[in-house]
């Protein structure tokens, strides 16, 4: 049996071999790539949820005994894990797979970009205030949110892409993505699912700093940055369901929140202040 | 061509309108979401003097004339929460009061015509019974189904319609996400009016009553006492604490009241008011040894200190007082600082560090330091105190129960919908034909294919023999 490292690193490069597939059964209009593709996504993601509960196991091996949501490599272990199993749903559900392009390329990035020298992969025992459920539904929940997010950002790019070009397109690539009333409403469907769970994420996370400190909200700039998120999505939601905003202005303000969402997540660690709390991820 | 109206109800309801607006929504959120970044650039609550250094001048002054500094606290950002406070409450009560008629009818409104004017109108043909028989099937399951059901004779007067409705209530989940949004804010502003934030550091076997103010340079008296019995701390084999625990007891008039282990994640409270582990760490003893050394003879006196009490040297050469202590003064470890006044001579500094007895030497041989003898510490005894932290915030319930209705509400508006189906039951000759169409307020999609699987098991039921096929929608 191979230790979880060793196996997330094989990983990463089924996930780049789906992008592959799902690329090639695009550009050349072949099922046979996208079945295949398919295929090794589920294989991907089978490999990378095994090696999640591997790498769990290893943590009670060592004597800590987590669950593994705790730093920033387990954290983009956990999200190529949602992002693919969010994508495989919806690859069931509608029956397309265009958008496996950028669900791959998406979960492959994050794996890979887990394995960089510069990220710290070893197993390390919990301080105490990490000790909490609460942490654990907060990393869970936030990051199927952000999940959903990078999911709508992909299928919005598209959007941007297949109406950039227009209707001259009869056939060729773009003409064989979804048409746009259908990326339209995958990019809603993904952005309502997304919303509820960052909702659910920041309010754990409060109650997580409730227990821990006293106080749920501090403003410290992670806090600050998942709120500007969430407040970036209501706004999209607003000016969807109030406004009839729809097409390419909402695909372009899906686009800014998944902005959002990734300086949240690796943006604010770069401020040179940042301390505290979230200094750990 | 202005109509005369009175002016103040045409400013009172320029106000309104302007509150009641989508688009000032629109607008608050993504100003809140802009303005908020500044907070996070520039970081909050620090000391003047590093923003100084750090800005110049003039953007100093600037910034903090904007109050940049403290911003989520500033006017301004207040004001802009306010604005979305009138706003939710002016738009919510606006909605509410055309949506309240449409939620809670007095008798429900079925319109055949909408029905067929919705896309995906299933049909298929039932052979050998008529529409009367079919409704005696359709309108039990419809019953058990649906909130609302009510059966109608077609405008033709043949055949029947059965309609069903249900999920009305949904409509009301987004006031609840915009009530919790209320609840959240005013959670806050009470935390913030009556609640307080500060730590006490409590020295084992020992017992404090005063906390220290985060956000003000204060001291809060509690009404009762905390005692710290015992302080553990366990590590792993790196030396990372692995758990850290203390045996607290509240006392009050002199007498325990409440004795509780207190872990990190797992407060205490007690009247309204929480304690929670926070950090740990060591403090001198306020009572110590000095050890003077006479410069020339070598000779060694003892004397009993405790800070802040005034000590007179040995051969009345002065008067020394120790004044505070620091945990780690310029990497010198634990100190003790002081001041020494000699007849006729400007005070002295004396800083007298716990780790190096000799440091007081040094400095005399350095020539920082005059006088005839040298000092140090003994006996100073580290005590390990355990650092709580202690809140009181009266709008947490609020909070909580804004967090609730929030996840509720949200799951409502974005997975729940109000629908209303109709089976219309066409006479034809012997047969008769079946269409089944929904609407909904929101969710089109979905209720397109609640349509799809309500067809499908009426299809089911006897006397049934063909399967539905997608209709053309009748305009
Ligand atoms: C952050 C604070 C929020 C503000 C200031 C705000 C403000 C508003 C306003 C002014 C309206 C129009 C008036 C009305 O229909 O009541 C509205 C509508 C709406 N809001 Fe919000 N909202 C907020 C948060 C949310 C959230 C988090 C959701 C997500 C579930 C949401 C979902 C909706 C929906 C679905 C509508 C349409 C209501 C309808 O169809 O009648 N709002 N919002």
């Amino acid at each position: 049996m191979p230790n979880s490292a060793t196996l997330l690193s094989i990983v990463t490069f089924i996930y780049g071999l789906a992008f592959v597939c799902y690329l090639a059964a695009w550009i050349f209009k072949k099922s046979l790539p996208g079945r295949l593709g398919t295929c090794v996504m589920i294989a991907a993601a089978a490999g990378n949820a095994l090696g999640f509960g591997l790498r769990w196991a290893e943590s009670y091996q060592m004597g800590y005994g987590y669950a593994p949501l705790s730093n920033i490599y387990e954290s983009l272990v956990f999200f190529s894990l949602a992002v693919a199993g969010i994508y495989l749903f919806v690859e069931f559900k509608y029956k397309v797979r265009t958008i496996g392009v950028f669900a791959s390329l998406f979960a492959f990035l994050a794996i890979a970009y887990a394995s960089l020298p510069s990220v710290d992969s070893q197993i390390q025992p919990l301080v105490p205030a990490l000790q909490s459920n609460w942490l654990i539904a907060h990393v869970i929940t936030c990051f199927l949110g952000y999940a959903a997010f990078a999911i709508a950002c992909g299928i919005s790019i598209m959007y941007l892409i297949k109406s950039a070009a227009g209707s001259k397109q009869a056939s060729g690539p773009i003409a064989r993505m979804p048409d746009l009333e259908t990326l339209d409403d995958l990019t809603h469907q993904m952005i309502t699912f997304g919303f509820l769970f960052l909702s659910i994420g920041i309010i754990t996370g409060a109650i997580w700093a409730e227990q821990a400190w006293g106080r749920y909200w501090g403003w410290d700039p992670k806090e600050t940055w998942s709120l500007i998120t969430w407040l970036i999505y209501a706004t999209l939601l607003h000016a969807r369901l109030m406004r009839g905003w729809t097409g390419r202005r909402i695909a372009c303000l899906s686009c800014v929140g998944f902005a959002a969402v990734l300086f949240t997540y690796f943006g604010v660690n770069l401020l040179p202040w940042i301390t505290g709390l979230h200094s750990y991820m | 061509m202005n109509t005369t109206k009175p002016a103040d109800s045409s400013a009172v309801d320029k106000i309104w309108r302007f509150f009641a607006s989508v688009r000032l929504s629109v607008v608050l959120l993504l100003s809140l979401a802009v303005t908020s970044i500044f907070g996070t650039v520039i970081p909050q609550n620090a000391n003047p003097a590093v923003y100084e250094r750090k800005f110049g001048p003039v953007f100093y002054t600037v910034f903090d004339a904007l109050n940049l500094f403290d911003m989520y606290h500033s006017w301004w950002f207040r004001l802009l929460l306010c604005l979305l406070i009138a706003n939710l409450v002016v738009c919510s009560i606006q909605r509410l009061k055309s949506t309240w008629k449409v939620i809670f009818p007095k008798t429900p409104k079925y319109q055949p015509k909408r029905f067929r004017k919705s896309g995906g109108r299933l049909e298929w043909p039932v052979q050998g019974a008529s529409p009367e028989e079919l409704k005696k099937i359709y309108e039990p399951y419809m019953r058990k189904h649906f909130a609302n059901i009510r059966v109608e004779k077609r405008e033709s007067g043949e055949g029947f319609f059965v309609f069903g409705e249900k999920g009305r209530w949904t409509r009301l989940g987004v006031y609840g996400v915009h009530f919790s949004v209320l609840l959240l804010m005013l959670g806050g502003l009470i935390g913030s009016i009556f609640g307080f934030e500060g730590y006490m550091n409590v020295p084992e076997g020992q017992t404090r009553q005063t906390l220290s103010l985060k956000n003000a340079d204060q001291n809060r008296k509690l009404d009762f006492a905390i005692q710290c019995e015992d302080f553990t701390v366990s590590k792993y084999p790196s030396g990372r604490p692995k758990e850290f625990k203390s045996d607290i007891a509240i006392v009050e008039n002199g007498e325990v009241v409440m004795e509780r282990e207190l872990r990190v994640n797992d407060p205490v409270r007690y009247k309204g008011i929480k304690i929670f582990q926070s950090t740990y760490g060591e403090i001198p003893a306020e009572e110590f040894t000095l050890q003077f050394t006479d410069k020339n003879s070598g000779m060694q006196f003892q004397k009993k200190g405790a800070i802040g009490d005034p000590l007179e040297m040995p051969g009345g050469s002065g008067t020394l007082v120790i004044q505070n202590y620091e945990p780690n003064f310029h990497n010198l470890g634990p100190t003790y600082m002081g001041r020494l006044d000699r007849p006729g001579e400007k005070a002295m500094p004396v800083v007298l560090a716990l780790k190096d007895p000799n440091f007081d030497k040094k400095l005399h041989k350095m020539g920082f330091r005059r006088g005839d003898y040298w000092i140090s510490i003994k006996d100073a005894e580290l005590q390990e105190y355990t650092g709580l932290q202690i809140t009181r915030d009266p709008g947490v319930p609020l909070v909580y129960a804004g967090f609730a209705i929030m996840i509720l509400g949200c799951y409502i508006t974005f997975f729940m919908y109000h629908q209303k189906m109709c089976i219309e039951l066409i006479p034809e000759n012997q047969d008769t034909r079946i269409a089944v169409a929904g609407i909904s307020t929101r969710n089109r999609a979905a209720v397109k294919n609640a349509a799809k699987r309500l067809a499908r098991r009426l299809e089911k039921m006897p006397p049934a023999r063909h399967r539905p096929d997608p209709g053309t929608t009748q305009t």
